[in-house]
């Protein structure tokens, strides 16, 4: 999808890089969640575990084990590639990446070459104040993950480097993209897309600083207008979306400063120093390894019938942007309230389960509250969420509990300045707002008898803002209610307050 | 009671069954002819003398409880190049020489399953890198028809075991004809089955492509019955056909009537030594006598690429599958270097012989940027067009025959300095491997004293039609029946 690639596009916020144009492609390694690693049984979640506890002969490259295909891996790198619009070919194979390094056990890595799982996609990225635009994905296949390796000196001074292979041959999905992109914003941008895609569909954590998505980023200027790409640089060793964004400006900077200088580019390989804000040479290209590619003969070709196809297509979730245009036509909320309730989808469902709970109905009744449920969600809620600093998937407050909460509010059960204190006792304790209610004695005061004894009291004690508004001051009357209210701790019904307070006032005039 | 170590499997299995042999006899038997000949012969890296006695006695213990098998109690060599869990397995490479598995390949497990009693490991060439087992690592095993003389290889002390009466059968693996040389060299039967019938899982790779397990026996029937138990999917490896495995001794004693043997004229060349000839000859008229219809017509005509292609596509596959010998997770470990880069470079430097280092160098040649093309792809190409050459073959005949190589066993150190002359052993034999199809290697005759094999090549799964074929053979001589005396 090239496409995106040949429209002429406004700069985004670098300035410094008015003279040249910047292009930025990146390739995303992204661990998949799956049960069992790339080619063996092995448990691939090994966040937690004790070094070396997750494998078995074939992970730590014993002499004749042979891999066989996880095809849930493949499963979820297709469910991946058509959420990001990519072209499933029926036929891909797996092929031998050579190189030497002691976290790699067999010393090649069972990767893809010429014929990927998936090719040729696009993903929609906006940075804000600017229109909307396509970044093209080049492909997107099928890998497995190295042994760790962890570096130590001893206390004789001697260094030792240790390894971990629980991680070798968890399933590893390479996304590469066109060199579409061209400003570290939209680079940011991409990357947040990505993981939101890859989140939703539920095929990774997506989490950077955990290490189980990551990015390396291809970066080169070129005179404005020019169609040639210049010299690309590859900046590796970022370890979050900042850190990446850092590094790509820097990058603008050093790569504009030594185009002015008159200076080439040397295609190359520069690790990104986080500690200096700079980016380091680590290798040229005439260092650059031949991985000697060729067809993985342990593992026949996968064969991928449109049905099969169709059957994970089927199996897709609702994705980010097709929920938010929903959100926005459906429940009547803005574009920006319904960009933050879908950033993840546990925070997207979690509203529509609110808005009309099961059991509920989706009739209109229920989606009254649709707005209420928003800002409370966006209000209150998030700024608990955040203070708490948990999820809303990890909430105590139950949907249908916020749901029930809003209806306590329209049936005048409680006011909705009462409802404030109620939800924070709901987030706190999980228990259902009517629970609360009763334990803090918050209920509404509505009953007129009640209510006029209070308002006879306010009164007697009153004078002078009694006689103002009897003079015509018609704040007088607010100040009056507030007495009142604040006598009832603000449990009076507003509405059938004021309308007893006048009522006695006029009477009296 | 007959000598004990020279019975045919399904001799053993006969008289086990009927209780009048028990399985730690005949492993005695065995490892006290091991013990007498083998400083001789050379056929084994290790003998597991203690657990195969526990094997038989286990045997023993599911004979006495009724229990038969073909292959229960009766005791096997392996070759050192499949895996077996606490037991050394070497590939006769310094490499590997102190390298013991935690786990057992996919064809020792089930012969464990069917009773099996292993005696040991066999020599080989080093990571099954040869035709002569010169390239062990440790020593060279002898030919036991006579000692100054190779046995074949790579699998050469497997073959050796079996003529040399110190297992009743033994497996080897064959990825250009490492099971058919030596076999034929040696006077036994040797079976490479279809790529994709017997599992690689646990089977130290050297060509992925290629390579493929199989039996070394007496005759043909025990041929069918070996193939019997390592036959068969494995889950655990992609590469095995999902296809049912018929029983193979079922049909063997159809006779070859009918049958329409063609023979590749590339395959009987004018430099084709003179006795070796005789003795394909007098199998072509054999098959005649049974009624078969002999067809000298037939042509491969890229036979002469075969060698070049083979010798593209396994040093490439070798380079990838031998990468992770670095010292570092297991096996040999050079450590006196400065830095990482060095121990690694050292350990393999030091941990290889000759032959290895030479075949990893070509594949990492072949499959370098700018090479790949012109190299492995046109390989691959080959590969292709000499496949759909055996495809029109098998239209006009059911099995292909021809000898299994060029001369009779040579000497010890006759070729091992020109590579070129030990590579062309296997003109024969390797374009079966390049085209994945099952063959077997029948003794065929003798030229001075020496054993003659007979090459029976058969259409991929149809092992059943070349068992046929080898067993109609067989039975028309009694070449199979002779044993080395083995007094020098």
């Amino acid at each position: 999808m090239r496409a995106a690639a040949s429209r002429v596009l406004p700069m985004t916020t670098t300035p410094i890089a008015a003279k040249y144009e910047t292009v930025i492609g990146l390739e995303v390694h992204v661990q998949l969640l799956t049960e069992r690693k790339m080619f063996c049984g092995c448990n691939a979640a090994y966040a937690d575990a004790v070094p070396n506890t997750h494998v078995c002969p074939v992970c730590m490259a014993l002499p004749g084990v042979l891999p066989v295909i996880n095809r849930k891996a493949v499963e979820y790198t297709v469910m991946a590639a058509l959420a990001l619009n990519c072209e499933i070919p029926q036929f891909s194979k797996f092929d031998r990446k050579n190189y030497p390094y002691p976290d790699l056990l067999k010393g090649y890595q069972i990767s893809q070459y010429d014929l990927p799982l998936s090719q040729g996609g696009w993903l929609e990225i906006e940075v804000e104040g600017h229109e909307p635009r396509r970044v093209g994905i080049e492909r997107c296949h099928l890998e497995e993950d190295t042994a760790r390796l962890t570096h130590r000196t001893d206390a004789a001074g001697e260094s030792h480097s240790l390894i971990d292979m629980n991680r070798s041959g968890v399933p590893l999905m390479e996304i590469v993209s066109a060199p579409d992109m061209r400003s570290p914003e939209e680079a940011r941008e991409y990357l947040v897309k990505l993981r939101q895609i890859l989140r939703y569909i539920g095929v990774s954590k997506a989490n950077m600083e955990e290490g189980n998505f990551r990015c390396d980023a291809n970066i080169s200027l070129r005179p404005a207008g020019a169609s040639e790409y210049g010299a690309k640089v590859e900046v590796k060793n970022m370890n979050s979306f900042r850190a990446v964004y850092h590094a790509l400006q820097h990058e603008v900077v050093r790569q504009t400063a030594e185009l002015d200088a008159g200076h080439r580019i040397p295609q190359e390989t520069r690790g990104w120093v986080e500690a200096d804000g700079r980016t380091v040479s680590q290798r040229s290209k005439e260092q650059a390894h031949d991985y000697r590619y060729f067809p993985e003969p342990d593992l026949p070709p996968v064969t991928l019938a449109p049905a099969d196809v169709d059957a994970i297509r089927a199996r897709l979730p609702e994705l980010p942007d097709a929920k938010m245009r929903r959100f926005e036509g459906e429940y009547g909320l803005t574009r920006y309230e319904a960009n933050l309730l879908c950033e993840s989808r546990a925070r997207a469902d979690y509203y529509e389960a609110a808005v009309a709970p099961a059991g509920a109905g989706a009739d209109d009744a229920s989606r009254r509250y649709a707005k209420q449920v928003a800002n409370w969600m966006l209000g209150d809620f998030a700024r608990l969420l955040n203070a708490a600093g948990s999820d809303i998937a990890d909430a105590r407050v139950a949907p249908a509990d916020l749901h029930a909460l809003i209806a306590l509010i329209e049936d005048g059960t409680i006011s909705g300045k009462i409802a404030k204190s109620v939800f924070e006792a709901m987030f706190d304790s999980g228990k259902p707002p009517a629970t609360v209610i009763d334990e803090l004695g918050l209920s509404q005061i509505s009953a007129a008898d009640e209510i006029s004894g209070i308002v006879d009291a306010v009164i007697a004690r009153n004078e002078k803002p009694v006689a103002d508004y009897r003079a015509g001051k018609q704040e007088a009357l607010k100040f009056l209610v507030g007495q009142a209210m604040r006598e009832t701790r603000g449990r009076a019904n507003p509405a059938t307050l004021t309308e007893i307070l006048k009522a006695k006032l006029d009477a009296k005039a | 009671m007959p000598d004990l170590t020279d019975l045919t499997v399904h001799a053993a299995a006969g008289l086990l069954a009927k209780r009048e042999v028990s399985s730690r006899e005949l492993t005695q038997a065995a490892l006290d002819r091991i013990a007498a000949v083998d400083d001789r012969v050379k056929a084994f890296v290790t003998v597991t003398g203690e657990r195969a006695l526990a094997q038989a006695d286990a045997a023993d213990k599911r004979l006495a409880a009724g229990e038969r098998g073909p292959l229960l109690g009766v005791p096997v060599a392996l070759k050192d190049v499949l895996s077996t869990a606490g037991v050394p397995t070497t590939c006769s490479s310094r490499m590997l020489e102190h390298f013991v598995p935690p786990y057992d390949a996919t064809v020792v497990r089930r012969l464990a399953e069917a009773g099996a009693v292993s005696v040991g490991k066999t020599n080989m060439d080093e990571f099954a890198m040869g035709s002569s087992t010169e390239n062990s690592a440790f020593f060279t095993t002898r030919n036991p028809w006579d000692l100054e003389r190779v046995p074949g290889g790579s699998s050469g002390g497997s073959a050796a075991a079996v003529a040399a009466r110190e297992a009743t059968y033994a497996l080897g693996s064959d990825t250009g004809g490492s099971i058919r040389q030596p076999a034929a060299l040696c006077g036994v039967v040797g079976m490479k089955p279809t790529y994709g019938r017997v599992s690689r899982y646990g089977l130290v790779a050297f060509a992925s492509s290629l390579d493929q397990i199989g039996p070394f026996t007496r005759d043909v029937r025990d041929c069918a019955t070996v193939l019997n138990a390592i036959s068969g999917h494995d889950p655990g490896d992609a590469t095995s056909a999902p296809v049912d495995t018929p029983d193979f001794a079922a049909g063997i004693d159809a006779g070859a009537r009918g049958l329409r043997v063609g023979v590749p004229r590339e395959y009987m060349p004018p430099t084709l030594d003179a006795g070796v000839r005789r003795c394909i000859e007098d199998a072509l008229r054999a098959f005649e006598a049974q009624g078969a219809t002999v067809d000298l017509d037939l042509t491969l005509p890229s036979t002469e690429a075969a060698l070049a292609v083979y010798y593209i596509i396994a040093p490439s596959e070798a380079s990838a599958n031998l990468a992770r010998y670095d010292g570092v997770k297991y096996g040999f470990s050079w450590q006196r270097g400065e830095s990482m880069w060095e121990n690694m470079e050292e350990t393999r430097g030091r941990g290889f012989g000759a032959e290895v280092k030479r075949r990893i160098m070509i594949g990492t040649y072949a499959l370098s940027s700018g090479y790949y093309d012109a190299y492995y792809l046109k390989a691959q190409k080959v590969r292709t067009v000499i496949r759909r050459e055996f495809d029109a073959a098998f239209e006009r005949c059911d099995v292909i025959v021809s000898p299994v190589t060029p001369t009779p066993a040579f000497k010890i150190g006759e070729k091992a300095d020109d590579p070129y002359a030990m590579y062309l052993n296997d003109v024969f034999t390797l374009p079966v491997n390049i085209a994945g199809l099952p063959g077997i290697s029948v003794p065929a005759g003798f030229v001075d004293g020496l054993p003659v094999g007979l090459q029976i090549i058969g259409k991929p799964f149809d092992e059943a039609t070349v068992l046929r074929a080898a067993r109609a053979f067989e039975q028309t001589a009694d070449w199979h029946m002779r044993a080395p005396a083995l007094t020098a």
